[in-house]
């Protein structure tokens, strides 16, 4: 009986040193061996796996940045350029600071501004809606309100506005990440510089439809008057395909445009409001 | 026997209202809008200028390259320029408008109602003629006929296929067309089966239909190589492989084309505008559509010029009911919501629908239950649930292992699911982003 557990025991024993000696040969044989900076490098990114560098994660990014001689193209948005310069002190490389930017919706059309005239059944997705046909109100261009951005966003930085029906960004949520870039079919999520203080001003309208025929489909499309254009002491505005576009590099925050827009669809953010008959 | 394919399919109850109303013209008055794009294919090219006279059935736009149709006017009047127009949709197009003045036909068109029995024309010369005037099949897709009719070299055509099955509820202007113009309806698919160089020609229809079936069964007896099919009602038979599949038993493969099985699928519609096309010189400028509604005071099938706007068709039957909760142009399987009422029809335009408030509301959505009623309802073999689940998450890669292409947009899995997902609308969405 005795003589039975101490053979059980022995025969187990043996087996399992024979194959512990098995597998650390294994172990040894297919060692990988990685470098550990990566771990480093991981560490210091926030782990937020959005994708908005262009990776498809944290890790690979890391591996990516580790990898590349110049990071100077590779950006966290996220992290911004704390994060990235943290990076580039750790592995000896150079990074230059980028400007910061944020999510801006280029849409004004509120219910007010751009009345529903037909209700959308179908799956509540604005790519199903804009397959589908051109949208619930008169104006093509603008927000389908269906929330594929809301959904899109990782840090829960947009949200519908019930009483507008439009997407509103979340300045102190916002990485930059671009998901709602990319999911907004309509093409209305822009990536705009912060600004001074966070100050910025851009056309809040998508609208390409010829001036008669955008002004009869909401009150604060874009009409391609070229008043704004007129105005602008420093050349930031062009007027494309009956739209027009402000170049946040040339634009000097001087709200001249928006003074001067006769339909209102250029906005200010940040500014503090204005005194009476007096230059700011 | 009465055939029927095999795989899937559902029967919605049919509700044929307008099965009894003759066909009737509606007068061309105020101003019509032709789209240059009304085809699958390359926009046509305008030809006439703001101000130029035209003539009913004159040649206004020219079709550019092969796959293209061209395009005349359906009416008489003066051209007051190139618009952009809301379609039914509300997407803009480039479409001429044209002032009606009159009703003054172009000379060369023979307008008598005798029946020209005359087959004595070559392949070559039916051809030619049904592409000079814009022909394009009526089925749904408005693929233009010269291009369905030409034989890709190295394949041969058997069999002609005529869609007289008119699957989708509600739809009947394809009934009536086959009881009132049957006899030029059998020339046509004469001359069609002469034009591709088969002997025979069948004509399926379903048996919901008993008096188009004894109708054209006495009529086809002065006609050799035209058999007439009897199918048992279910939907979607009027799609082509699944046509196809009922009649001959044969299967098309994937992502290949109905010749493949030697078979040339077209539809009644089409058959009776060759005819005119080809014995009266007379283009595409009108087509049969169907009003109908449960709630319509009167249950219209009308021949309608190409470009009228639906408030005329909706003038013609004394207004919308007032609890209209949809209107949808097609059949309700895959007809599409019609969200702007100044749109103008097109060649293909087969019913204007009006639904009730009731009706027209999609089901609670709920989750999916695993039930696979969609796999069972779906002619294709493929699974719905699953291009749902993919295409929501945007997996294009698995969506395209899953034979998302293969989905022809009948909307059985939709019909059918008891969780009233909503499939077909992330499916379609899924075919266009893998393709």
């Amino acid at each position: 009986m005795s003589s039975t557990i101490l053979t059980t025991i022995l025969m187990l024993g043996i087996l399992a040193i024979g194959l512990a000696v098995v597998l650390y040969i294994v172990a040894q044989k297919f060692k990988v061996v990685e470098d550990a900076r990566i771990d480093e490098v991981e560490n210091l990114l926030p782990g937020a796996n959005c994708g908005g560098c262009g990776s498809t994660g944290c890790r690979a990014f890391a591996e990516l940045v580790v990898k590349s001689d110049d990071i100077s193209p590779l950006f966290c948005p996220v992290g911004g350029n704390e994060t990235m310069a943290k990076i580039a002190e750790m592995l000896g490389k150079k990074v230059e600071a980028k400007e910061p930017v944020i999510a801006v919706v280029r849409c004004s059309g509120s219910c007010e501004n751009r009345p529903r005239t037909n209700e959308f059944d179908g799956a509540v997705s604005c790519a199903v809606m804009a397959a589908t046909y051109s949208g619930d109100t008169d104006c093509s261009f603008g927000c389908l309100g269906k929330g594929d951005c809301v959904v899109a966003c990782e840090f829960d930085a947009i949200h519908i506005n019930p009483e507008t029906l439009l997407p509103e960004i979340d300045e102190t949520k916002c990485t930059a990440c671009g998901a709602c870039v990319k999911a907004c079919p309509k093409l209305l999520v822009e990536l705009r510089k912060k600004g001074p203080k966070n100050r910025r001003i851009y056309v809040s309208c998508m609208n390409k439809d010829k001036g008669p025929v955008a002004r009869k489909e909401c009150k604060t499309a874009c009409i391609a008057c070229a008043i704004c254009r007129k105005n602008c002491e420093f050349e930031a505005i062009t007027i494309e395909t009956n739209l027009a576009y402000i170049d946040a590099d040339k634009c000097r925050l001087c709200r001249k445009c928006v003074d001067t827009c006769p339909m209102g669809s250029i906005k200010e953010v940040n500014f503090p409001p204005r005194k009476k008959d007096t230059e700011i | 026997m009465i055939k029927t394919f095999k795989k899937g399919g559902v029967h919605p109850s049919e509700n044929k209202l307008s099965q009894t109303a003759a066909l009737e013209q509606l007068p061309p008055e105020g101003v019509v809008k032709i789209f240059l794009s009304q085809h699958t294919g390359a926009p046509a090219e305008c030809v006439v200028a703001k101000g130029d006279r035209v003539k009913t059935g004159q040649l206004i736009a020219k079709a550019t390259g092969f796959v293209s149709a061209n395009v005349h006017s359906s009416v008489s009047g003066t051209v007051l320029g190139i618009e952009e127009t809301a379609d039914y949709q509300g997407i803009k197009k480039p479409a001429i408008c044209i002032q009606v003045e009159g009703d003054d036909w172009d000379e060369s068109i023979d307008r008598s109602t005798e029946i020209n029995r005359d087959l004595s024309k070559s392949a070559e010369e039916i051809k030619a003629k049904i592409a000079e005037t814009g022909l394009v099949g009526l089925g749904g897709a408005m693929f233009p006929m010269h291009v369905k009719l030409t034989v890709p070299e190295g394949k041969t055509a058997k069999i002609l296929i005529i869609n007289g099955t008119e699957c989708e509820p509600y739809l009947t202007s394809d009934h009536r067309v086959m009881l009132e113009k049957g006899e030029e309806l059998l020339i046509g698919v004469q001359l069609l089966k002469k034009a591709i160089t088969v002997d025979k020609a069948c004509i399926g229809i379903e048996t919901n239909k008993p008096d188009a079936i004894a109708h054209l069964k006495q009529l086809v007896k002065n006609y050799d190589g035209i058999e007439i099919v009897s199918l048992k009602p279910k939907y979607p038979q009027g799609s082509e492989k699944q046509l196809i599949k009922a009649i001959t038993g044969l299967e098309v493969p994937d992502r290949a084309l109905p010749i493949e099985t030697g078979c040339i699928v077209s539809n009644v519609g089409s058959a009776f505008a060759v005819y005119e096309a080809v014995q009266k010189n007379k283009p595409l400028v009108e087509n049969s559509v169907t009003i109908t509604g449960k709630k319509l005071k009167k249950q219209k099938n009308v021949i309608v010029r190409v470009g009228t706007p639906l408030s005329k068709l909706i003038q013609a039957i004394d207004g919308m009911p007032a609890d209209t909760g949809k209107i949808i142009s097609g059949g309700p399987m895959m007809g599409r919501a019609i969200s702007n009422l100044d749109a103008p029809t097109l060649k293909g335009s087969s019913a204007v629908l009006f639904m009730t408030e009731k009706e027209s509301k999609r089901g609670i959505k709920s989750e999916c239950i695993r039930c696979a009623k969609c796999v069972d309802a779906c002619p294709m073999g493929l699974q719905p649930f699953l291009l749902y689940k993919l295409a929501q998450r945007n997996m294009l890669d698995e969506l395209k292992e899953n034979a998302v292409h293969a989905c022809i947009e009948c909307g059985c899995c939709l019909f059918t699911c008891p969780a009233n997902l909503p499939l077909v609308d992330y499916i379609k969405l899924g075919k266009t982003r893998t393709r």
